[in-house]
């Protein structure tokens, strides 16, 4: 779609030049969305965007019932990816109704100390009002914010900051 | 509890005659240190060999100098002179300094004293000389116990300071701070307390659980921090000469990011709960808690400014993380920072005219400093990581925590101690035994 917009503003060039102007919109509309999604989709197979996409740390709870979700930098919102993970964790909960799990919510090391502790416990409770709206008792689980003092990769780079923005869900009996 | 602060202390004034000449003028970065001779302190035999039963140290007149000479070097503001050059003995230069002697070798103040066991104490007199007046500046003299000699050395370092400075000193004083070990992933934390200079280092917390932000609290006799006991992270207090601790924050939820009121009755504080964290106080009298902030919004690293009556505070109400401050009932909130980057760890300056804080602007870590309008703002020290700015008694120094990349690996970090100066100069590692975060400032003990 977008190579094709461009390859019409090739041909516009040549064309009638009152159409230049209207094309030199399109282009750079086209520029803006083929950069925009550059950067979406910027992956080094195991990031999109800064969050976390890989499984080198993810351990499970169940078969095919991830532990953790993963936060882009300063964000507690949930990917797509993240709310599949929680439903799966969901499901499992209510399959196992004596389960009560501590939702550990953790930050990068890239942040002032106490600021990190409020949004580790800020991430653990995005996922737990998750798990609430897929029927788990708030009853059954706890929160509990390490801020930065606990990061799974002691790497100072960017992935490893990936890793060690995450919510991870541990069985507290 | 005062036990701890027992020293005795019989100051004698001897009169001054005299309008001092040398001034030392500590509001620039000092790039020419007053040149000062610190003369050992002198000492008879007999004292001596009562001293050496007692400290198993052989010339306590000398220790006691050495102390005052490493805290005015590590000022900035002085450079103390190689005593090799020295060619007057202590006793003498003590009664009498021959000047042109001192101004030989370009010595333009001198501290000489002399130190004696009398009914089992310490007595201590040193006199501090105008070399190019050629005049006695100021002459004091203290009686304590033996085991205090290295605080008498702080506190002859804060009369001199004050003195040629005209500011109070800050070396009588100590720093709490969280000392670490263990890999980066599973570090095992401590509060630790140590005087200024980083002598008499003691272990206060055992390690069995993670602790953090240690903060004294007026008279530097408690300190209050977030202790994760039983997983449960909540605010305790601790008494450092009883080692008594008490749970005060026990709401449920997480409380933390403590400070003590400017008069030590209250303990400000976040509490965390439902991912939202808001600012509380708690009287610690009569244990009443009040909410001060209410803001869907993260609100932490509560301070209050000196005279009690407004707080300062970190809130990422705007989006992103700033500084704000507030009324103490915590009406009237507005935001103060307003450069690029992201603000943390707001913390007023003793002096009320400048907040500390941290700054995350482009990938690096900075500690700056801004009015209490956020007008102002200095950057004095940029790196890979450093935060949590805590202010000397007298306001003039900063000391903070700074943080090393690892390698690709992940290996080679470490967390140490740093001061450095509100002019921006005099950056330094502040040596502590083991990795060390969080400092507290206490406030000057003898006063």
């Amino acid at each position: 779609m977008k190579k094709s917009r461009i390859r019409n503003f090739d041909q516009g060039v040549l064309m009638k030049s009152n159409k230049i102007f209207k094309n030199a919109l399109l282009i750079i509309v086209a520029c803006f969305a083929l950069s925009a999604c550059a950067t979406s989709k910027k992956s080094t197979g195991q990031m999109q965007g800064d969050v976390y996409t890989g499984t080198d740390t993810v351990e499970y709870l169940a078969s095919g019932v991830p532990d953790r979700v993963f936060f882009a930098t300063n964000e507690s919102v949930l990917t797509t990816a993240s709310r599949e993970t929680l439903r799966k964790q969901a499901a499992w909960l209510r399959k196992n109704s004596d389960i009560t799990v501590v939702l550990e919510g953790h930050a990068d090391e890239r942040g002032t100390r106490e600021y990190n502790l409020a949004l580790g416990e800020r991430r653990a409770n995005a996922a737990k009002d998750y798990l609430m709206t897929y029927g788990i008792s708030s009853d059954r689980i706890s929160v509990l914010s390490y801020g930065k003092e606990r990061p799974v990769d002691s790497g100072s780079n960017p992935l490893a900051w990936s890793k060690n923005r995450r919510s991870v869900t541990v069985k507290a009996n | 509890m005062k036990k701890i602060l027992s020293i005795i202390f019989l100051f004698v004034i001897l009169p001054l005659k005299v309008s001092a000449l040398i001034e030392v003028d500590i509001t620039r970065g000092n790039l020419n240190p007053l040149p000062i001779a610190v003369s050992p302190l002198s000492i008879d035999e007999n004292s001596k060999k009562s001293f050496e039963k007692i400290l198993n140290k052989k010339n306590i007149g000398s220790e006691i100098s050495l102390v005052v000479e490493k805290n005015l070097k590590i000022s900035g503001l002085f450079n103390p002179l190689n005593k090799d050059a020295f060619l007057q003995s202590p006793d003498i230069a003590n009664l009498k300094p021959r000047f042109e002697d001192w101004n030989l070798i370009k010595a333009q103040a001198l501290i000489t004293g002399k130190v004696n066991f009398i009914d089992n104490k310490l007595r201590v007199e040193f006199r501090l000389w105008d070399i190019l007046a050629g005049k006695e500046m100021m002459a004091l003299a203290f009686t304590t116990v033996p085991n205090n000699w290295r605080r008498v050395g702080h506190i002859i370092t804060d009369k001199v300071y004050e003195r040629l400075t005209g500011e109070k000193g800050y070396f009588d004083t100590r720093i709490i701070y969280v000392a670490e070990e263990g890999p980066k992933t599973r570090r095992i934390k401590k509060l630790a307390i140590m005087d200024q200079d980083g002598a008499n280092n003691k272990f206060l917390t055992l390690g069995n659980e993670l602790v953090l932000t240690p903060r004294f609290n007026p008279t530097s006799q408690m300190v209050t921090y977030l202790s994760y006991f039983r997983n449960l992270p909540r605010v305790y207090l601790l008494d450092i000469e009883t080692g008594m601790q008490e749970v005060v924050g026990d709401f449920p939820g997480m409380t933390f990011a403590p400070r003590f009121s400017p008069d030590g009755k209250k303990i400000i504080m976040s509490f965390a709960k439902d991912g939202n964290s808001d600012i509380y106080t708690m009287d610690l009298e009569n244990r009443i808690v009040e909410k001060i902030t209410n803001h869907p919004s993260i609100d932490t690293s509560p301070s209050y400014s000196p005279d009690g009556k407004y707080i300062c505070f970190n809130s990422d109400r705007s989006g992103y993380q700033q500084i704000y401050i507030m009324k103490k009932d915590g009406s009237n909130v507005k935001r103060i920072s307003f450069g690029r980057g992201l603000y943390g760890t707001p913390v007023w300056s003793p002096r009320g005219d400048l907040i500390a804080f941290t700054k995350l602007h482009k990938g690096k870590f900075y500690i700056g400093v801004m009015r209490t309008d956020g007008s102002g703002e200095r950057l004095l020290t940029e790196n890979f990581y450093q935060e949590a700015p805590s202010w000397s008694p007298n306001g003039r120094v900063l000391i903070f925590y700074r943080e090393t990349k690892t390698d690709d690996k992940g290996e080679g970090f470490s967390a140490k101690l740093w001061s450095i100066d509100l002019t921006g100069y005099n950056e330094r590692q502040v040596n502590t035994p083991t990795d060390a975060s969080d400092p507290s400032w206490s406030s000057l003990l003898s006063n």
